[in-house]
């Protein structure tokens, strides 16, 4: 019981008063090296702000899930430190973790037992977590995730889509001011995923700090107001979502069944990295006025269908970032 | 659910102390799910059977051969030659035929599952993240292995003092020194006898609870426990070995049957006893320092 009072000391007036704006997560160097050698994480400095929904991403085995085990405290860092709701990783995780919801590599469930007894044996697995309203709030996480009347069922007839909804679940079992959601969609249909999504935004929007691993980058930048990029260990950027998306400049599109004119024409106005793709032609927009750029197609004799200049996406910022497209490396 | 979420996500971090008794429900849930897999309940049921499978042979055997009653002296387990005068017998002669081999394998099979099977299944990282602590959560394991233990030890008993009860005669006992005992003091001993075998367990589970932390593969963590166990059974007859065999964990087990002497002979009992917490304490620490140390990667 020691560490209880050392963990309560730790979170003196002070840390509690700055806690507010304090980030969610801040690692410093947090680096793993496995016995091997090999290098998963390399000096990770990783800032969550409160109440962001923070989209991390990466290829795979860029060190993605071991920076969650570590923040998890399910390995410990070769060097370097985590702090998780202001208090160090992994030393105070019996402090940490009760206010922490995980989805960590896919749900993993116990198949010769019901849904709902593998959220009762999890919920009896927290110290915190109190018996006596053990039943209501399984009954009001399942809920959530919509897996009621499939409640009584053994968890090995689940679909990959109803084990995913209860791993969700076992993350709901508690009020959390941290969830961290390591591909929540897998394996779920288009519905699923919508639902999914609406619910990380009923979440956030309720102060929950959102950390979401995704492959799907459309997802992320539905989603999330925050996001990082690694690759092989290392941290690329981290920021804002509309920042990153910003550092990649957008194309301008014009849409016309005179491809070939028009590719001319634009190319006469001096725009560079034109682009002819079947209807469309696509170029970097110059830093002129487009209007002019348009009436030049049109005294051209070039029937224009859409002219538009289309925002840069994640994806786009993606690959001027690690220069290599997001689903080539996972 | 929501005005109460608000207000606790609103607030700086609030320190849930738990409740002492609460960290008991891990080791209910951890009891409550040892005894609903199925192959918990496959074993016991195997246990079980072995005490009606001595019981119906020799049954048929005296009634077979008239007068035949006494000749099963050479090879059989002890107390065999006894069954068919008191069937409260059967309870020693089933303990002592499960003993040497079905019990350690039942708790080398619930033990060495322990940690490996939750990691193998994925469970383990959420059992830790829930958060469980490490050192409460082997603390739970190794308290359900010993439930199994004293279960399995039970139902070995019960199954024979029911089979010996429906084949064969009740009464007044003989003890191995000869003196005559009642048949409660009868009754008392098995069930002091029954408690005697599940702590000579004790060594055996810890043993596979170590293994259990070495490795993510729980069939891998059961084979080598029993593996462990039927080795040193056969390295136990081995006569050059004399000078080790004192530190098998199987070395004094069967030394519950001077329970059956009147007076008892306490010194094989303890040395057994003792030899167990030796086991569990070193196997135990060395479990403890494994898990609480290893990165869980799966």
């Amino acid at each position: 019981m020691q560490e209880w009072s050392a963990a309560e000391a730790e979170a003196g007036p002070d840390v509690v008063a700055s806690d507010r704006d304090a980030p969610v997560i801040a690692t410093r160097a947090l680096t793993k090296r496995y016995r091997g050698g090999q290098l998963a994480v390399d000096g990770l400095d990783l800032t969550v702000p409160a109440g962001s929904v923070f989209g991390f991403l990466g290829p795979n085995g860029s060190g993605k899930t071991t920076t969650i085990r570590m923040l998890m405290g399910l390995i410990e860092p070769t060097s370097g430190t985590a702090r998780v709701l202001g208090r160090p990783m992994p030393r105070s995780s019996r402090a940490v973790l009760p206010h922490i919801g995980a989805l960590i590599e896919g749900p993993a469930l116990y198949g010769f037992l019901s849904g709902r007894d593998n959220l009762l044996r999890y919920d009896a697995a927290d110290p915190t977590a109190d018996p006596s309203t053990r039943r209501t709030r399984v009954g009001a996480a399942l809920d959530r995730v919509g897996l009621t009347t499939a409640a009584g069922k053994k968890a090995k007839a689940y679909s990959l889509g109803m084990k995913q909804r209860l791993g969700l679940a076992a993350a709901l079992l508690q009020p959390r001011r941290l969830l961290v959601l390591d591909e929540p969609t897998n394996g779920l249909d288009p519905q699923g995923m919508r639902e999914i999504r609406s619910l990380v935004r009923e979440l956030a929007s309720d102060g929950t700090t959102v950390f979401l691993s995704s492959h799907l980058l459309d997802e992320i930048e539905q989603v999330c107001t925050h996001a990082a990029v690694m690759a092989q260990g290392r941290l690329i950027t981290q920021g804002a979502v509309a920042d990153l998306a910003a550092g990649a400049r957008g194309r301008l599109v014009v849409t016309t069944p005179d491809v070939s004119d028009a590719a001319r024409v634009l190319k006469e106005q001096g725009v560079a990295d034109v682009v002819v793709a079947e209807d469309r032609v696509t170029c970097e927009p110059p830093d002129r006025e487009l209007a002019d750029v348009n009436a030049a197609l049109v005294t051209a004799n070039v029937r224009v269908r859409g002219f538009g200049v289309e925002r840069a996406s994640l994806e786009d910022a993606f690959v001027a970032l690690t220069g290599e497209g997001f689903d080539v490396a996972g | 659910m929501s005005p109460v979420e608000t207000a606790v996500t609103a607030q700086p971090p609030v320190v849930q102390k738990p409740n002492p008794l609460w960290t008991f429900g891990l080791l209910r849930s951890e009891l409550v799910t040892t005894f609903r897999r199925w192959r918990t309940l496959a074993l016991l049921a195997v246990l079980a059977a072995v005490p009606v499978l001595i019981g119906i042979a020799v049954k048929s055997q005296t009634n077979g051969g008239p007068g035949g009653g006494g000749h099963g002296a050479d090879g059989g387990p002890a107390f065999i030659t006894q069954v068919t005068n008191n069937g409260l017998f059967l309870v020693f002669t089933a303990l002592a035929a499960t003993l040497p081999f079905f019990l350690p394998m039942a708790i080398g099979v619930i033990a060495g599952d322990a940690i490996a099977g939750e990691a193998n299944s994925g469970t383990l990282r959420y059992l830790l993240v829930a958060p469980a602590g490490r050192t409460r959560l082997l603390f739970a394991k190794y308290t359900a292995t010993m439930a199994f233990c004293l279960v399995a030890t039970l139902v070995v008993a019960i199954s024979a003092l029911a089979v010996g009860a429906l084949l064969f005669p009740l009464g007044d006992l003989t003890t191995i020194s000869g003196t005559r005992i009642s048949f409660a003091d009868g009754l008392g001993r098995a069930l002091l006898i029954a408690l005697v075998v599940a702590a000579s367990l004790v060594g055996v589970a810890a043993l596979g609870l170590f293994v259990s932390t070495l490795t993510n593969s729980g069939i891998a963590a059961m084979a080598t426990t029993v593996g462990l166990v039927i080795t040193v059974q056969i390295l136990d007859q081995i006569p050059q070995l004399h000078a080790l065999q004192p530190y098998f964990f199987s070395h004094y087990w069967l030394s519950f049957a001077d329970l059956m002497r009147d007076p008892v002979y306490w010194d094989d009992l303890i040395h057994n006893l003792g030899l167990q917490a030796l086991y569990a304490a070193v196997f135990g620490s060395a479990a403890w320092a494994r898990f609480t140390a290893k990165d869980i990667t799966a």
